[in-house]
């Protein structure tokens, strides 16, 4: 059992306030993905799980233990880094067995050990090169074989596909999420990638300036975010808002309008929406469609991208204000052209009205 | 205009010309000198012309010698003894002094010898006071490069952590590195002088008075070890800052990596520090090899050879026999003979430290 609890963490480089009270709770063989813009912390929080920062306030439990000021190397944790983190002059067989090196194992247990980590991800084959001789995908997976060497109870990856093209980090994304089947072990995992985050989570965790902005299942995330920044940051393109007027609002549910925004009724289930006066609307490009006739929104197409399985389109509201649409399919659009947009209006998102600028940060963090 | 500067070929040349002519001047053509006026007998000054003489100098060095002087016998056969019981031998000098059937002892003299039963065996140098600096070199060369080498790493390592107040303790290594070498040498004089010297007067302190003051410098046992300690003193610093340069090309994630391997302060300097400064060590021992061949400045101020040759050294030599005693050929065959030693040592520590793939 290696359930990981974090419980009021706290961190500060001196005066400065990193992370500021943060509740995680990880399940035994959950994998978690941290979040959130650069700066915002994952780092910081998941090497305080790994027992490379000092915590500065707070507890974190792993497996029921209190592990605040328990060694790395005794939390039962493996780590994968970023820029790979394997020993230069060392064959890839040595950087795997390096643990087992460490703690004094006969050269029996580490050859077999070895031998089962090279067969998970199939680089048998590389085990007498050096890392110089490798590919940045190579690389990572001796990284990878190293912590899987370990047996620990849980795996901690910081950003470990970064480094690697597109390509190949769908296939090592693929090769993780397959080791998180087999392994079935805790995984904690740090991306800017959202892709990544939303194909290998099962809980993601959004951080922003040092607090957990909402905890859920991909899909949670996606389709009920608690606030605007979590609505902003998930999804890409990054969600629509616009200010509105309420109507009136009655239970669950409000009508709103502004003039830009045709009257509609909108679910309203947020707690900080208020029941008057202006709030935020947020729309998915996604959910956004043409239509002949009424619609919600009207305006000109300003500029529109052909990706051949979806239509971006850029459109200039009355106003000008920008928003954006993301057809599924590939339809030609001629710039000035007008259009009219509706939607599914239960898929609307009503927030607590927001400034511009908070609108835009929640938009460009993504 | 820049761009006729850049072009104009010979604008390039008159401006580089000052450099060039000062590192040609000073340095290229005295190295080409060097080996020329070693094959002939150039003197500082000297109102007879300049001969070619091909290898003498390096003869009137290098040559050696072995000999086995058998003992004095008396009428019938036995060894004769002298009042002490000493076994009595014929003068060296009756071989080495105009003898038509020793010719290669022709000049040489005693350097050491060794007893082999009743035999005595004497090997003969050319020029004995040359072999002492030799060998005094060497001894120099081979204590002074591992231990500076190793103590400088020690400062580094000490000295490669996140403390408060860390830089004073650099600037405080780094400062001898700083000061003349003549100054530290003069200092030093000071600090080894008889009798009340600070030396013998810490010792005698820190021995509540048991320790008996020595003449540092005066005594052939430790002048030499005394010229060691104090040129480590005064170099570590360098390299300490060498070695530091090295430890911070080590990225920090190996260190995390190894710490969360479980690895304790040594098997994380074994299999991560060591393994990363490799081609550091290269560079330290080479430019301790170097620098330490190079010894002169010291010697000449603190014991100047002294006492009887126990710290004549190469270049010192060089510069006595240069100078003091005008034979330019004869000190332009020692640097000659000093390059070759320092290049062969460079290659062969090259070789031995090559990545081995
Ligand atoms: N040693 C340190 N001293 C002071 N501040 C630090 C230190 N390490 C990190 N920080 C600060 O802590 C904050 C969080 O850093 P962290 O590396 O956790 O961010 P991150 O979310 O991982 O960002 P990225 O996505 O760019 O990797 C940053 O603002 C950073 O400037
Ligand atoms: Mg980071």
């Amino acid at each position: 059992m290696a359930d990981v609890l974090l419980k009021g963490i706290k961190k500060s480089y001196g005066s400065v306030d990193v992370i500021k009270g943060v509740d995680i709770e990880i399940k035994d063989g959950e994998f978690v993905v941290f979040v959130g813009p650069s700066g915002c912390g994952k780092s910081t929080l998941l090497r305080m799980i790994a027992g490379l920062e000092d915590i500065t306030g707070g507890r974190l439990e792993i497996g029921g233990t209190v592990v605040n000021e328990i060694p790395a190397s005794q939390r039962g944790i493996a780590m994968v880094f970023q820029s790979y983190a394997i020993f230069p002059h060392m064959t890839v067989r040595e950087n795997v067995a390096f643990g087992l090196t460490i703690s004094g194992a006969s050269k029996a247990e580490k050859d077999q050990k070895v031998a089962e980590a090279a067969r998970i991800l199939q680089m048998e084959h590389l085990l007498d090169r050096r890392p110089s001789q490798l590919s940045g995908g190579q690389r990572q997976r001796v990284a990878i074989g190293r912590a899987i060497v370990r047996q620990p109870e849980v795996f901690l990856f910081d950003e470990p596909l970064s480094n690697l093209d597109a390509a190949l980090r769908l296939d090592m994304r693929i090769e993780i999420g397959k080791l998180h089947k087999s392994l079935n072990a805790t995984m904690v995992y740090v991306t800017h990638d959202q892709v990544e985050a939303m194909t290998l989570a099962d809980k993601i965790v959004v951080l922003k300036d040092g607090y957990v902005q909402q905890v859920g299942s991909p899909m949670e995330l996606y389709h009920r975010p608690e606030n605007l920044f979590v609505a902003g940051f998930i999804g890409a393109p990054s969600m629509n808002f616009l200010d509105v007027d309420l109507v009136s609002k009655e239970g669950d549910t409000a009508r709103i309008r502004s003039d830009l925004v045709s009257e509609f009724a909108a679910p309203a289930w947020r707690a900080d929406v208020p029941a008057s006066g202006r709030a935020t609307l947020g729309i998915r490009p996604q959910d956004l469609h043409p239509v002949e006739s009424g619609g919600v929104l009207h305006g000109n197409v300003t500029l529109s991208e052909r990706l051949g399985t979806e239509t971006v389109i850029d459109i200039a509201l009355k106003d000008g204000t920008r928003i954006l649409a993301s057809l599924a399919e590939d339809r030609i659009f001629t710039p000035g052209e007008e259009i009219a947009l509706d939607f599914d209006h239960a898929h609307a998102h009503l927030f607590a009205p927001a400034t511009a600028e908070e609108q835009a940060a929640a938009q460009s963090a993504a | 205009m820049a761009s006729k500067l850049t072009q104009s070929n010979k604008a390039g040349w008159l401006m580089a010309f000052p450099g060039i002519a000062l590192i040609a001047a000073f340095i290229i053509v005295p190295f080409f000198l060097a080996f020329a006026f070693s094959l002939t007998n150039q003197r500082l000054a000297s109102p007879n012309p300049t001969e070619y003489v091909g290898f003498d100098n390096y003869r009137d060095l290098l040559g050696l010698a072995i000999f086995t002087l058998e003992p004095e016998r008396g009428e019938n056969g036995q060894v004769l003894r002298d009042d002490e019981g000493a076994i009595e031998y014929p003068r060296l000098r009756t071989f080495t002094r105009n003898n038509p059937d020793y010719p290669q002892l022709d000049g040489k003299r005693e350097w050491f010898s060794w007893q082999s039963g009743e035999n005595r065996t004497v090997v003969l140098a050319s020029d004995v006071v040359f072999m002492r600096a030799v060998v005094n070199t060497f001894f120099f060369v081979i204590f002074v490069a591992p231990v500076q080498a190793g103590i400088a790493l020690g400062l580094a390592l000490l000295i490669n952590q996140k403390l408060r107040g860390i830089n004073v303790f650099r600037t405080i290594y780094f400062m001898p590195v700083v000061v003349s070498i003549v100054v530290v040498s003069l200092l030093w004089k000071f600090i080894y002088s008889p009798g009340d010297g600070l030396l013998n007067n810490i010792l005698g302190w820190l021995s509540f008075g048991l320790f008996e003051p020595r003449d540092w410098l005066g005594s052939t046992s430790t002048a030499l070890p005394s010229i060691i300690a104090m040129s480590i003193w005064q170099g570590v610093g360098f390299h300490m800052v060498i070695w530091l340069a090295g430890l911070q090309t080590i990225s920090p994630t190996l260190y995390e990596a190894a710490e969360i391997e479980g690895s304790n302060k040594w098997q994380t300097f074994r299999y991560v520090t060591w393994p990363g400064l490799r081609n550091t060590a290269v560079l330290i021992l080479i430019v301790i090899t170097m620098q330490a061949f190079a010894l002169y400045a010291q010697i000449n101020v603190m014991t100047r050879g002294g006492p009887l040759d126990s710290t004549q050294v190469f270049v010192f030599q060089a510069v006595v026999r240069g100078y003091e005693r005008q034979d330019i050929s004869g000190g332009s065959a020692i640097s000659v003979i000093l390059f070759l030693i320092v290049l062969a040592i460079s290659l062969i520590q090259r070789y031995l430290t090559r990545e081995k793939n």
